[in-house]
């Protein structure tokens, strides 16, 4: 399968986007289907965080990036927070908020500015507290929670912006493995009602779940294609030097160091 | 948090306020047996009951609701710059302001020369001195104003060296290097005008004793102001609180949320010391007492925190009117004491493990 079959959620072309003097992204181009799962993935260093915090309209840098067919940088901050939802990695979080208020926080682009929330906002909180099982804490503060029920609410927080397009960088930091699985469910939940999907992992046999698979390596993109392609799996094994191998087990795919 | 929790908080700093307002007419060098009398019986001796009705209404009452209305200026800056800086330690004296008003009080000092002894004198007895506080009104007037200004210009070079509000470490450096450098001058200002060292040295410790009704409304209009500010902007300080980017990604226009949030801080602190003097600590431990009761949104905390520093500083007042009658001690120094006291206190408690489940 290939982009020309899905619309484009996402455009990106031409960026460059440097931290301090040294540039991390070499004119990167590429196209983020609608209503489907990529998964940007790497060495260390590759620059998928920042690519991240590019397309999400976070960063400075050259080059257009497009969302939903406009030009990111001349939408509304509003219109475009409605439509873009973004989880960060390592960001200081608020120990002296409440999850519900937290929570509550990504209804910020839909409420007027000064207006208390609406109904609609308590149930966009309430499905999004719920979705990461992080509804029993809602009275609790960030702070007496530990890293990965923080990031349950973190992830609370971005599924109750309701957007249509979700980027998440490290999604998965601090969760165990059954909260690992969950997410998987509230992604693939998220996909059948039409939510674009991009997140940046290290875990690789998480990432051969997505439907697209970008493949990053020293500030270029050096593969874009589909998960269960063979071409996808050989670009994986030669960006991580051959030091793991692709192979399917119980109807998935994953990834094993050699 | 629950709501019941808030609003017992809000009405017992409310009752604790009312409380402390009474007890604040009561206390000072004319002691309270002296005042009831002639008010109660005002047909006895008519002289007696006018002095009695002066001392409570143009010294003792202007200035305990002055004290209130001041530290819940403080408060509320201390409130604001701790969420602006997303540090638990900012003080409302960071951006420079209270160097650019010793500065400016300095320099007025210095110009004014001769009168400014007398001001320092009448300063350090506070309340008693009636007669050299009224002739002394417009060099009061004065020196409020050389405070406000010189706290305004501090705050705009800190935000010029840090070339706007962008990068909040600028900003905290730049606020540092403006208060060594500001403090330094006004140093070198007290040098070549040894005359006016008492006066400055009554400001630098923060005293009520010159707030008069003027000074009481010009506070009570600007904290109005600054609590409806804070009301808005809340909720920026609580995204904000998630980290830049995610607050950024929020669509929260950041640029001109922190202008505003800067110039709440700044009007707020600049507006307080002009009228009392570098009042240490209240800005610093009003936040965090209303935390280490109850965790809440920002909007929330920087009502509370105002509720909080106004309760403090009133209660600091009559103390340091009480302590040694007839004379009194500078409230800063007060303020000084207990506030370092209860930091102590509170890093011991944080060394010993779980500061954020106190509930």
């Amino acid at each position: 399968m290939t982009n020309a079959t899905y619309s484009i959620a996402i455009q990106a072309s031409g960026i460059r986007a440097s931290i301090g003097n040294t540039e991390i992204l070499h004119d990167i181009s590429l196209g983020l289907p609608q209503g489907r799962w990529t998964s940007i993935v790497g060495p260390n260093g590759a620059g998928k965080s920042t690519l991240l915090k590019v397309l999400a309209g976070l960063m400075p840098h050259t080059g257009s990036v497009k969302l939903l067919g406009h030009d990111l940088h001349s939408l509304p901050h509003r219109t475009r927070a409605q439509q873009l939802a973004w989880l960060g990695q390592n960001e200081s979080s608020g120990d002296d908020l409440t999850v519900w208020d937290v929570a509550l926080l990504g209804r910020l682009p839909h409420q007027a500015w000064l207006a208390a929330p609406s109904p609609k906002d308590f149930a966009a909180v309430e499905i999004a507290l719920k979705s990461t099982q992080a509804w029993d804490w809602r009275q609790r503060s960030l702070g007496q929670l530990s890293g990965g029920e923080r990031q349950r609410v973190l992830l609370a927080r971005a599924l109750a912006v309701q957007a249509q397009v979700l980027l998440m960088d490290e999604p998965l930091a601090n969760l165990d493995p059954p909260h690992q699985a969950d997410w998987l469910g509230v992604v693939r939940c998220l996909l059948e009602t039409g939510v674009t999907v991009v997140s940046v992992l290290h875990e690789i046999s998480m990432a051969l779940h997505a439907d697209e698979l970008v493949i990053m390596a020293a500030g270029r993109v050096t593969h874009q294609g589909a998960c269960a392609h063979a071409a996808t799996h050989r670009a994986l094994e030669a960006v991580f030097d051959h030091r793991l191998s692709i192979h399917p087990l119980a109807g998935q795919w994953v990834a094993l160091p050699n | 948090m629950t709501l019941r929790s808030l609003s017992f908080l809000v009405w017992s700093l409310i009752l604790l306020s009312l409380a402390m307002t009474v007890l604040g007419v009561c206390v000072g060098s004319a002691g309270f047996e002296n005042l009831i009398g002639p008010l109660l019986h005002p047909d006895l001796d008519p002289a007696a009951t006018a002095m009695a009705q002066q001392i409570v209404g143009e010294i003792r009452l202007p200035r305990t609701l002055g004290a209130w209305t001041a530290g819940a200026l403080l408060g509320l800056a201390g409130a604001v710059a701790q969420g602006l800086f997303r540090n638990p330690l900012a003080d409302p004296y960071l951006l420079g302001s209270a160097s650019g008003a010793s500065l400016g009080v300095a320099l007025a000092l210095a110009a004014l020369g001769g009168g400014a002894g007398m001001l320092g004198g009448s300063m350090m007895n506070g309340g008693v001195a009636v007669s050299v506080f009224s002739g002394s009104v417009l060099v009061r007037l004065g020196l409020t104003g050389a405070a406000f200004i010189g706290a305004v210009l501090a705050v705009l070079l800190t935000l010029a060296l840090s070339k706007g509000v962008q990068h909040t470490l600028r900003l905290l450096l730049a606020g540092v290097v403006v208060g060594v450098v500001l403090g330094a001058a006004t140093q070198l200002v007290l040098l070549f005008s040894p005359d006016s060292l008492q006066a400055m040295q009554a400001f630098m410790l923060g005293s009520t004793a010159f707030v008069g009704w003027a000074a009481c409304a010009l506070m009570a209009g600007v904290w109005l102001l600054c609590v409806s500010a804070g009301g808005l902007l809340g909720r920026v300080l609580d995204g904000l609180s998630l980290g830049e980017a995610t607050a950024h990604s929020l669509g929260l226009p950041l640029g001109s949320l922190r202008i505003a949030l800067v110039g709440v801080l700044a009007l707020a602190t600049g507006t307080a010391v002009a009228q009392t003097g570098l009042i240490a600590f209240v800005g610093l431990a009003a936040p965090h007492l209303v935390r280490s009761v109850i965790k809440t949104t920002h909007g929330r905390l920087m009502l509370l925190a105002s509720l909080m520093g106004g309760a403090l500083l009133m209660a600091a007042d009559t103390l340091a009117r009480w302590l040694i009658a007839p004379q009194e001690l500078p409230v800063g120094v007060l303020t000084a004491v207990l506030g370092g006291g209860y930091l102590l206190w509170l890093m011991h408690r944080n060394s010993r493990g779980f500061s954020g489940g106190s509930q």
